[in-house]
């Protein structure tokens, strides 16, 4: 039996995965049990439970519980998984489709006028590998809403990928191509939509998926701080009950997403390439 | 004398080189393209040909000088004047079809969309391009196919004048060879007026009626213009046995080996450089025109 490229991988992906969580497994110490204690153990408070990573049976345990009812809404400090994962993908999306509203024409613009590209770029040179986290306390002053200022965090982080690789797609765009479109006497916006946007599309994309990526790397930290609801905060506040099972289960779901989001941008980036 | 249909008039382009001073590529050049007419132009790399091309299609503008079209001035590009590039300039975005589609929408903006679609198979078909070749993109089509669907994409407009430039140069012998062919078929079809760019000095006999020679640049000019006395239709295999192909491409070898350089880095000094006319014809007795000091030498290279 011959298997494809795809099966022999996919095999040694389960193959590894299982490795992994029976090492893991059989890496935590059992926790003796009361009857197998001394008495003067017992007397000593060995018999409370201690503080442990725990194994991945519980955490798998813990998925199941968690997701078969994702949405409950137990008050502010016990919401199911699918409420705290929708909080952060709301503001992640809020504060990314902010940040394209502002980069994607100005981009453009920067990527059209060699002047906007002069004066602009040393602002975006200063501005942009500021961590975005540094502009939490400002925004929380200036905001006054910790929930805007999230937004505004995940508005500030996105908005440099995009922004460069919009200015940098389009003012790579062959002359060749935009003297296609001066023969054929197209106005400035046609030529814009219709040579310039596809022919800038696959940069424009890639900035795009670098910035939902930042935005949800950003998004846990800002949600740690700011607090209230969200992922990042359901993991801090597990930390704070000190259930390492739900940092974990957490911390994998953080993964999913991401890579989720990820995978949306990827499809979207295969969907306008072109080959020259 | 009438103004032929394209006529360019004291065309002048100087660059900056470099030094603060400024270099002149070609000065006061001035001739005309009649309607109709497929004119060549030859030269070496380097002598302006391309900023010619650049200046008729309206990509460019000339440092002085003017270039009139049916009496109007050209100034910016227009679908009147269709460009075909030297490196197709498809849309790699688009399949061939959509290709040809753009320039047909872009000159007719009010027809229906199945309407561009049919005109576009047309004339896609027309340079045989038929079935599920027009529906890849760029990438997946030979270097052949791409420059015969910008060509199509040309020809489709019906523009008053077609730019080549330098359209077979990417493309090797053979491929070449067919697509000269089939412009000259779609050409001899619609009776369009072309201005083409080549390095080839077979090509332009094939193709022209009339070929302009330039000198080396700097200060290059259109030295002259040689009439193809070869009568039409043509075909590859046969012009080779008319009797005056190899007098007019001696002439040519001639010019392009040798005078290109001689003639080259005259200042034109405010005079308009309008290119002599050379007529070779071996099948009238005496062979007439203005090739001068050329024919005694040509006779001699070609009995």
């Amino acid at each position: 039996m011959t298997l494809s490229l795809n099966q022999k991988a996919a095999i040694l992906s389960i193959v590894l995965l299982a490795v992994g969580l029976l090492a893991w497994e059989a890496a935590i110490p059992a926790q003796k049990t009361l009857e197998e204690m001394t008495e003067y153990e017992r007397l000593t408070g060995g018999g409370a439970q201690k503080a442990g990573v725990p194994p991945p049976s519980q955490v798998l345990g813990k998925a199941w519980e968690q997701l078969s009812n994702p949405f409950y809404d137990a008050g502010p400090n016990d919401k199911g998984i699918g409420i705290q994962i929708g909080y952060s993908i709301y503001r992640v999306l809020t504060g990314y489709a902010l940040a394209a509203l502002v980069a994607l024409p100005l981009g453009f613009l920067i990527g059209m006028s060699p002047v906007a590209y002069k004066a602009l770029n040393p602002f975006i040179q200063v501005l942009r590998p500021i961590s975005p986290l540094a502009w939490m306390p400002l925004a929380l002053f200036i905001i006054q809403d910790s929930e805007a200022s999230a937004i505004f965090v995940i508005f500030i982080c996105s908005i440099w990928p995009m922004l460069i690789n919009t200015a940098f797609g389009v003012a790579g765009v062959r002359s060749d191509w935009v003297n296609v479109a001066r023969t054929h006497e197209l106005g400035a916006l046609k030529t814009a939509f219709t040579v310039i946007l596809p022919a800038a599309a696959p940069t424009i994309i890639t900035g795009m998926r670098i910035s939902i990526g930042i935005a949800w790397l950003v998004i846990v930290a800002a949600e740690m701080l700011v607090g209230g609801t969200g992922i990042g905060y359901y993991v801090w506040n597990e930390w704070n009950n000190l259930d390492l099972t739900s940092v974990i289960f957490s911390i994998l779901m953080i993964g999913v997403v991401g890579m989720l989001l990820d995978s949306a941008f990827g499809a979207l980036q295969r969907a306008v390439a072109y080959a020259e | 004398m009438s103004k032929p249909f394209l006529s360019v008039e004291s065309l002048t382009q100087k660059f900056p080189d470099g030094k603060g001073g400024t270099m002149t590529v070609f000065e006061d050049a001035t001739f005309g393209v009649e309607k109709g007419e497929f004119v060549c132009i030859l030269g070496h790399s380097g002598c302006g040909k391309s900023t010619i091309m650049n200046i008729l299609a309206g990509l460019a503008e000339p440092t002085s000088g003017v270039v009139k079209m049916d009496g109007f001035e050209v100034s910016g590009p227009s679908l009147d004047r269709g460009v075909v590039f030297q490196n197709y300039s498809l849309l790699p975005w688009l399949s061939a079809l959509r290709n040809v589609m753009f320039g047909v929408k872009a000159r007719n903006p009010g027809w229906s969309r199945a309407k561009v679609t049919e005109h576009s198979e047309k004339y896609l078909a027309m340079v045989g391009l038929e079935g599920d070749a027009i529906h890849r993109k760029p990438a997946q089509l030979s270097g052949g196919m791409r420059q015969r669907v910008s060509i199509a994409r040309a020809f489709a407009n019906h523009p008053k004048l077609l730019l080549l430039d330098e359209p077979f140069g990417a493309l090797d012998a053979l491929t070449r060879g067919t697509i000269q062919d089939e412009l000259l078929k779609i050409w001899s079809g619609t009776q369009q007026t072309v201005f083409m760019i080549t390095h080839d000095i077979d090509e332009a006999i094939l193709l022209a009626d009339r070929i302009l020679l330039m000198t080396n640049g700097p200060h290059a000019r259109v030295a002259e213009s040689v009439e193809i006395t070869i009568p039409r239709p043509r075909n590859r295999t046969e012009i080779v046995e008319h009797p005056n192909y190899y007098a007019i491409r001696n002439h040519l070898v001639q010019f392009l080996g040798r005078r290109s350089k001689e003639l080259s880095g005259r200042p034109s000094n405010g005079e308009a450089q309008t290119p002599e006319t050379v007529r070779i014809d071996m099948t009238e007795s005496a062979p007439t025109g203005g090739g001068g000091e050329e024919n005694p030498r040509l006779r001699a290279v070609t009995n």
